[in-house]
């Protein structure tokens, strides 16, 4: 690429920007064969340390009983597993995360699309409404649950008002279901601007010749988000749905404790949450182990499944 | 040689040097808000009154938080020297034989006076071991107590109830004059462990746990537990008793609103209902069933304080000192005046009788004296592990009892299903 000496900075930027992209680099060659492992070393040192260790340690201790303080382990093979699946309760908590993830995961994913459709096509005041919109990402999950809470009061949240405007007694942290519904609306209200944020990027790189191309084919806008526009969002909405399950099962966890307020009595939770009450409040090191490695294997096999089933579908431009 | 010899003459000297001016402790604690500020307040007091230790207590968030914390410092050999540990957590402490040096053994080691007697009743066995030695230090010690909106009772025109047959005799009055009768803040605490303590039930084979951890055994479904459930139930159905789930301050909350004409707290929780009350309001002793008995003491409740193992003997000394000093009636008076918990030693009491304290604000004397009353057979306390987890079983039945999803008699089957089951595995942990 050649550049006129006459351009101004500007321009240069602009052309330097936007300049076509070479041939890829080529290869980097090391001098000495352990360069290169100098340079892993502190990423590895990291993913040792802070994951395979720690998952090393679950897995071991999942096998034991243990007193708290360290004294003593007993082997007990799967005795802890064992457990865990003539467990009612951890049946039940297993049920309500996936029922759970599955309708925050839906519902995150669809309101973030259908704003940020919306949003796309607003020209007037369209900063402001945009940042109006991502700005709720901002607020962390458990500031998030306090706004919810204090909207869910029993006593006197504006939410058990409305609904008691229809008849219904919204008892939140009473009922169950009550509290299954707060938790997802909560959960949901968190994740939406995340998702709108990546759809509405996505809709603008939809090329315009696309776009204008799809308006001479099809005068249903519906048909033409779903033969053009979706396709082409296919990729960011894959990685979404990803993220958000990811989110689902896990970033909740702090909405889920200052909902249930330190005590779960019979409300519903997921099942991190439950490796964190019986492991940090009830001591219960080899049954907390046990769930936690539970909780590795659906998370790997959730992975794999995305990726060697969804992936395929997906196609990236 | 000379040279490396001198480096480490250097090097003692360095590090012993502070420990010759004064030795430092620290103390880990469950407590925020008011309490929290009293905690540093009185490690003020002890550092002022002595020059030889330093004292720095650490707020680790609520009482559970507190313990795993100490749990986990306890492995990786960085515990504090004193850890507060709640009643429900007693047993898991308790338990681990070499976590903790007994604190009548730390005292007396330490050529200090200590007298069991000293102790007022209710306090002296909760925290220790089944021959009555002294494990942990009663610390901050309350008692649930039934708050009374007067202005309701004026109202309906009824007399503040001692018995649950004449809360019976009363509630329909109430709630004619359009109260809800009955709310309570705690039932695990108040209706099944101090329902024990107050009727003189049994909670749990091997002498209430103190016995063995081999082989305990939880009491929850016996035909008066389940009668007590099945009566809360049946006043729930009544209007006569609001139920508001697990949390604490939601069924206190409509107390506060004038809406409710008794409710069940802690004798900790008047100074905060002092100034969140919008009514006249006074206090009573968690009532009894007379069909059942006299109405016996019930059983501590709050945390103690546990002296660490693992330190060396100078800081060990710190904290016997320590344990001294909080038991001296002055430090008791001004923890007691300043937080609404329980003063744990009768000379305390006397004290803050003769300052007139209980003329000025009657109800701090309710929780002491509930506590005083004649004991039982099984008013000492329980032994029980993993019992937090216990806890956690019975709120998630009870709130199924009262959304009407179960009977109390199966939810309280259930109860002693699961219990079991965890206690048996705790005996496992701690064979």
């Amino acid at each position: 690429m050649t550049v006129s000496p006459s351009l101004s900075l500007a321009q240069r930027l602009r052309l330097w920007v936007s300049r076509p992209a070479g041939p890829p680099a080529k290869a980097v060659q090391f001098d000495r064969a352990l360069t290169p492992w100098a340079f892993l070393v502190p990423q590895l040192a990291i993913v040792v340390i802070f994951f395979y260790w720690p998952s090393a340690q679950a897995v071991t201790s999942s096998f034991y009983l243990e007193d708290p303080f360290g004294f003593g382990a007993t082997f007990v093979g799967l005795d802890n597993y064992a457990d865990l699946s003539r467990s009612n309760e951890y049946r039940q908590i297993a049920g309500f995360t996936a029922f759970f993830s599955a309708v925050v995961t839906a519902l995150a994913l669809g309101l973030g699309l259908l704003l940020a459709v919306k949003a796309d096509k607003v020209i007037r005041a369209a900063g402001p409404y945009k940042t109006a919109l991502i700005s709720v990402y901002a607020i962390a999950p458990p500031v998030a649950a306090l706004i919810g809470m204090m909207l869910f009061d029993l006593h006197i949240g504006p939410a058990t008002q409305f609904a008691a405007l229809f008849g219904y007694d919204l008892r939140v942290g009473i009922d169950y279901w009550d509290t299954a519904f707060a938790l997802i609306v909560i959960s949901v209200w968190k994740q939406v601007p995340y998702n709108f944020i990546f759809f509405l990027s996505g809709l603008q790189s939809v090329p315009v010749s696309v776009r204008e191309a799809a308006l001479i084919d099809a005068r249903s806008g519906w048909r033409r988000f779903v033969d053009v526009t979706l396709p082409l969002l296919a990729p960011t909405a894959f990685f979404l749905l990803i993220i958000n399950v990811t989110y689902a099962l896990f970033d909740t966890f702090g909405i889920i404790d200052v909902i249930v307020k330190d005590k779960p009595a019979n409300n519903p939770m997921t099942l991190v949450y439950k490796v964190y009450l019986d492991g940090f409040k009830g001591n219960d090191i080899g049954g907390s182990s046990a769930q936690s490695v539970v909780l590795m294997v659906l998370v790997a096999v959730l992975t794999v499944v995305q990726f060697r089933l969804l992936e395929r579908r997906v196609h990236y431009g | 040689m000379i040279k490396s010899a001198s480096l480490f003459v250097l090097a003692l000297g360095t590090t012993a040097l502070p420990a010759l001016a004064q030795t430092e402790i620290t103390w880990w604690h469950g407590m925020g808000g008011r309490n929290g500020e009293v905690i540093n307040e009185i490690s003020q007091m002890f550092n002022e009154a002595q020059s030889a230790c330093h004292l720095t207590p650490l707020s680790k968030g609520t009482y559970e938080e507190a313990l795993a914390s100490g749990i986990a410092a306890f492995r990786s050999g960085e515990q504090p020297n004193i850890l507060q540990v709640f009643d429900a957590g007693a047993a898991t402490i308790m338990a681990a034989k070499g976590a903790t040096i007994p604190a009548e053994e730390l005292i007396q080691g330490a050529g200090k006076p200590f007298s069991r007697e000293d102790f007022i009743p209710g306090v002296r066995n909760f925290y220790a071991d089944s021959t009555g030695k002294f494990v942990g230090m009663p610390f901050n010690s309350s008692a649930p107590i039934m708050y009374v909106n007067t202005e309701a009772l004026a109202k309906a025109g009824v007399e503040m109830p001692t018995t649950w047959e004449e809360f019976e005799a009363a509630a329909p009055k109430l709630a004619a004059a359009g109260y809800l009768p009955l709310t309570a803040s705690q039932l695990t605490w108040q209706f099944v462990e101090n329902f024990k303590s107050r009727n003189n039930q049994q909670f749990a084979t091997n002498n209430n746990g103190y016995d063995a951890v081999q082989g305990t055994e939880i009491i929850v479904n016996d035909t008066n537990t389940v009668m007590m459930f099945d009566k809360l139930k049946d006043w729930a159905d009544k209007g006569w008793y609001g139920f508001y789930g697990a949390g604490w301050s939601d069924n206190q909350k409509p107390f506060e609103e004038g809406k409710v004409a008794f409710w069940i707290g802690s004798s900790g929780s008047f100074g905060g209902l002092s100034k969140t009350a919008t009514m006249p309001f006074s206090a009573g002793f968690l009532p009894y069933w007379a069909s059942l008995g006299q109405g016996t003491q019930s059983f501590i409740g709050g945390a103690a304080l546990f002296a660490m193992a693992g330190k060396p003997d100078d800081q060990n000394g710190c904290t016997a000192e320590f344990f001294s000093f909080l038991t001296s009636p002055e430090t008791q008076v001004y923890w007691h005046e300043n937080t609404g918990y329980v003063p744990v030693t009768t000379a305390a009491y006397e004290l803050a009788k003769s300052q007139g304290w209980y003329e000025k604000t009657p109800v701090a004397e309710v929780g002491i004296q509930q506590l005083m009353l004649p004991g039982g057979e099984w008013t000492k306390g329980y032994r029980m592990g993993f019992f937090p987890q216990i806890r956690s079983i019975e709120e998630r039945e009870f709130n199924r009892i009262f959304s009407g999803e179960v009977a109390p008699k199966d939810a309280l089957d259930i109860i002693q299903k699961e219990a079991d089951e965890l206690l048996a595995k705790f005996a496992k942990t701690a064979g």
